[in-house]
């Protein structure tokens, strides 16, 4: 077993692990902090995508030795300080972006690194983007919809071709 | 103007918070104290004798507490199917023990063999490694045609062949069905594969089992779309457990699709290992175990035949289907081949006489059962292919063959023994074409041949039965459960009210559409109402969500109940304002008395009902709960008419989708938002079925689509922004609400418009012979039709 330490959503953590361990084993069952969803295990799905000293990593292939000392921020760590919640994750609400929610956790984080590299993306750019996140219940639209909006952009423009 | 609360509004979903913020509480975030884990060990071959399963070198590993195999299930209850099919000649269908561990034979990939269940994770997978199995490698059965040839493989040794059953539906109009066909003046015929497809739902399996020794009581936490039926089958016909002593939990649910209606073994082993083993224990799939353990859905090879007049009238429909129930029969695959899928071959059409043949076989696969929509997708796509290709052969233009054959006059009684009871078939394809701009297709074709691309448009309808479903009738088709649903309304001392539901929703949005519909009958605010579900300790007893049912069937329990509180209520707002019963009137949540300026509150009224002080006692009972079971007496119908338009590229024969455009007709519709998410859902879905997935065995039996590398899972980028369109509505007749359901029909309603799409872009670009692509339509598969 081995010492870890590192920031998690502003706050110090640490435990003993074993080299096997990843971080969303960490994050799920040492830290007890669930909101990181595991939805396969080859890398594919997203769910577990957080932020590792501001990049978007899966958590799932994330040994989590290799992130010793770094800055992690989760999907428990996007809310506004008084609790409500933040520009993204508003969106997804205002726009039905989500619907059993699993996935959840990884699109937003995921749409938060694309908004923090390219402010103001297009429909095809976030498309493109999310190709490292399945969601399976809402076909996309309405999340591509919450991402634009949340970017500041005219959703109604959004059309069919 | 559309409304900002209450039916009809797209009000936001309350249970997004939480999972915006990570707070859901999904079966695997929950860890009880002195939890073991569970590691199945599986068979890795298709077919095979079990000769023998070694444990004593893994019971010394570390941390092992238990290990069990198929001896110690000797005697108990495999896990029962939940449907009985009678075939063609009276005579019920083959039905073999499904055991909770093999039990000398493996019969798919998957099979589990044996359960090690361990301190850690880890520690049990280690441990299974260390048993020794000796298998005995059988011929694997693969293909259906062949499964069924005499002297095939059995998959079941005590069976008489692998033929679960042959249903002829309506055996009586065989013999009308084929003089329709000897005096047709033309038929078209056309062989198609309706392709094997996983649920996936993102969140896995997940079953925790715990037991209380001091009070006897059993409970399992798991991922199911129907936490009551789980109880009933598991309790009375697994492990013999009184409905009393065992509560079924299931929490957050990561979506379902189907996959998680059925009763699974993981699910009896947890519960029985708990008990075994004096302490909770928990099982995570993972999901190259989902791809080897969740039921598939769809896998029918069909060859159906239409027949029309000489004014292109449709005067017959004869179909010939295998359909693959898998190595064992899961808890409602028999019926999805045939009562969900014989009885909707009419479609949107007055064809007057139809037979539906559909052959169940046994193979050495993962067992087969309801994914979305469910037998209704199978029957839709044949009959929506066959249609465009008999308007091809003929020379007319595909809607205008549609068109001339709706059916327009209801109440209508199908051959295939239902009645819809409303539609509008032609209201939703003049929605449809209001919504594609038909005219500027050559134009958009022109434009995409400048860029080298091969346009098509395709086009289909569809109908479905929805809201299942009248018991009475689906007990006579087989069924062993009952189909209604219940919901108890909670009125509580302030005026809050809980509303406790049979319903489980796992994406659909229960809580915040419920809501909408109670505090609209009330007229309070929609804040005021909570909704419970999942748990059979806090629920009646209901049989869940699946079919496009809950606001059709569970949300007509809810009404009911909500109606006999009002009706309550009211009484006590009589006495309390010292008129008559019948004079007083709810509105805006204030109880008046019609032409007088009296009135009192709903809270005045819920606090008198708990604080009796002032009341009448001997002709009112205290308080403010009921509960109501519905059972509806009729299917509900939602239809549409759907428009894709693809580009194709001609030299890689890669499909893009440039446009989809769904019309469809849901009856009256609680909240548009989430209508519209539950047709953008399936219309990926069904979508993904036309272009992308496909599970796939090798002659061995060998999975070869068993991960996200393998199965092709639609992403972002692979499909449209989608026009959808629920405005044509012509209610439901027979349920308070008027509603039909939505989940299931944009899954249903989109693969054939795909698929005509892509053959219209081909013919159209001189490839006249390529009538037909099986689903899906890979780049390989569409460039090898081009080349001939």
């Amino acid at each position: 077993m081995t010492q870890v330490s590192m920031t998690v959503n502003g706050k110090a953590v640490s435990g003993d692990v074993e080299g096997r361990t990843l971080l969303s084993e960490f994050l799920r069952e040492d830290l007890r902090m669930t909101g990181t969803h595991v939805g396969c295990d080859t890398s594919q799905c997203g769910a577990c995508v957080v932020h590792v000293n501001g990049d978007a990593v899966k958590a799932c292939t994330t040994l989590v030795q290799d992130v010793d000392g770094a800055e992690v921020t989760t999907i428990e760590g996007m809310a506004n300080a008084d609790g409500s919640l933040g520009v993204i994750q508003q969106a997804f609400q205002d726009h039905h972006g989500l619907q059993c929610g699993f996935c959840t956790p990884g699109m937003v984080m995921s749409a938060a690194a694309l908004l923090k590299d390219n402010p103001k993306p297009t429909e095809t750019e976030i498309r493109d983007y999310l190709e490292g996140n399945i969601c399976r219940c809402t076909g996309y639209h309405n999340i591509v919809k919450a991402i634009m909006a949340a970017s500041g952009q005219d959703v109604a423009a959004m059309a069919a071709e | 103007m559309p409304k900002d609360s209450g039916i009809g509004a797209s009000s936001k979903r309350r249970e997004d918070v939480r999972f915006l913020t990570g707070q859901g509480r999904y079966t695997d975030d929950m860890n009880l104290h002195g939890q073991a884990y569970v590691h199945f060990l599986r068979s890795d071959v298709a077919h095979g004798l079990l000769n023998s399963v070694d444990t004593s070198t893994a019971e010394n590993m570390p941390g092992v507490v238990k290990i069990f195999t198929g001896v110690d299930f000797e005697g108990i209850g495999g896990v029962p199917c939940g449907w009985q099919v009678t075939d063609k000649h009276g005579e019920p269908m083959q039905e073999p023990p499904h055991p909770i561990l093999a039990q000398g034979k493996v019969r798919y990939v998957g099979d589990a063999i044996a359960a090690v269940v361990a301190e850690t994770q880890a520690q049990a997978r280690n441990a299974a490694e260390a048993i020794e199995l000796d298998i005995e490698e059988l011929p694997a059965v693969v293909d259906m045609k062949a499964a069924v040839q005499d002297g095939a493989t059995k998959v079941h040794d005590e069976l008489t062949s692998n033929l679960c059953y042959d249903w002829g539906f309506v055996e009586e109009n065989k013999p009308a069905v084929d003089a329709a066909f000897e005096a047709a003046a033309h038929v078209t015929t056309l062989e198609l594969v309706n392709n094997r497809l996983s649920p996936n739902p993102m969140e896995p399996r997940v079953a925790v089992g715990d037991y209380n020794p001091g009070t006897d009581e059993s409970t399992l936490y798991t991922t199911s779309q129907n936490p009551h039926v789980i109880r009933l089958l598991m309790g009375a016909f697994v492990l013999g457990i009184p409905e009393h002593k065992l509560r079924v939990v299931a929490p957050d649910v990561g979506g379902g699709f189907g996959s998680k209606i059925f009763h699974y073994v993981e699910e009896a082993f947890c519960t029985f290992a708990a008990k075994a083993c004096k302490r909770p224990v928990k099982w995570t799939s993972t999901r190259s175990e989902a791809f080897i353990t969740d039921a598939h859905g769809r896998d029918h090879v069909t060859k159906i035949e239409l027949a029309l007049d000489a004014d292109n009238n449709f005067t017959g429909i004869r179909t010939e289907t295998y359909a693959n129930m898998g190595a064992y029969l899961s808890t409602f695959a028999p019926s999805i081949p045939t009562w969900l899928h014989g009885t909707l071959m009419a479609g949107n059409y007055k064809t007057p006489n139809i037979y539906v043949n559909v052959k169940a076989v046994f193979t050495n696969t993962v067992p087969v059962d309801a994914y979305r929509g469910a037998g209704r997708p199978e029957a839709t796509f044949q009959l929506e292919r066959v249609v465009d290709k008999a308007a091809r052969e003929l020379g007319v233009d595909p809607i205008e063959l549609r068109r001339q054959n709706f059916i327009t006059e209801f109440p209508y009684a199908t051959p295939v023994a239902v009645e819809y009871d409303t539609g509008d078939y032609e209201g939703t394809m003049s929605k449809l074409l209001e919504m594609i701009d038909r005219d500027g297709f050559e134009a958009r074709r022109a434009k995409s041949a400048e860029n080298g691309k091969l346009r098509g448009l395709g086009v289909n309808c569809y109908i479905e039965a929805c809201g299942i479903a009248p018991s009475a009738l689906v007990g006579q088709l087989g069924a062993r459960a009952g189909l209604y649903e219940s919901a108890t309304v909670r009125v509580n001392a302030t005026g809050g009210l809980v509303v406790m539901t049979g319903s489980h929703s796992h994406g659909q949005g229960h809580e915040t559409s419920f809501a909408q519909v109670v505090a609209d009958m009330i007229g309070i605010d929609e804040n005021m109402v909570e909704v419970v579900h999942g748990d059979t300790a806090n629920t009646p007893m209901g049989m869940g969500t699946y079919g496009s049912r809950s606001i059709a069937v569970g949300g007509s329990a809810m009404v009911r109940a909500t109606e006999k509180i009002i009706a309550k209520a009211k009484k006590i707002a009589a006495h309390l304002m010292e008129a008559a019963e019948g004079d007083i009137e709810l509105k805006d949540g204030q109880f008046s008395v019609a032409g007088t300026d009296k009135s009192v509150a709903w809270g005045d009224v819920t606090l008198a009902a708990y604080v009796p002080h002032n009341y009448p006692l001997e002709e009112i009972e205290p308080g403010l709960e009921e509960t109501a079971f519905y059972d509806p007496n009729n299917f509900t119908y939602p239809s549409g008419a759907y428009a894709c338009e693809v580009e194709v590229d001609p030299d890689t024969g890669k499909v893009e989708i440039k446009s989809f455009a769904a019309a469809d007709d849901f009856g009256n519709v609680i909240n548009p938002m989430i209508v519209e998410g539950q047709v953008h859902g399936g219309l990926a879905q069904g979508i993904g079925q036309a272009l992308l997935e496909n599970v796939s065995y090798d002659e061995n039996g060998q999975l070869l689509s068993a991960s996200y590398m393998d199965y092709t899972m639609p992403r972002a980028d692979d499909v449209p922004n989608f026009q959808v369109d629920h405005s044509s509505q012509t209610p439901c007749t027979h349920n308070p609400l008027g509603v039909k359901g939505c989940g299931e029909a944009g899954a249903i309603g989109s693969p054939p418009s795909v698929v005509n799409a892509v053959i219209d872009a081909l013919q159209r670009a001189g490839h006249s012979g390529v009538t037909h692509i099986d689903m899906p339509l890979t780049p390989s598969r569409v460039w090898a039709a081009m080349q001939g």
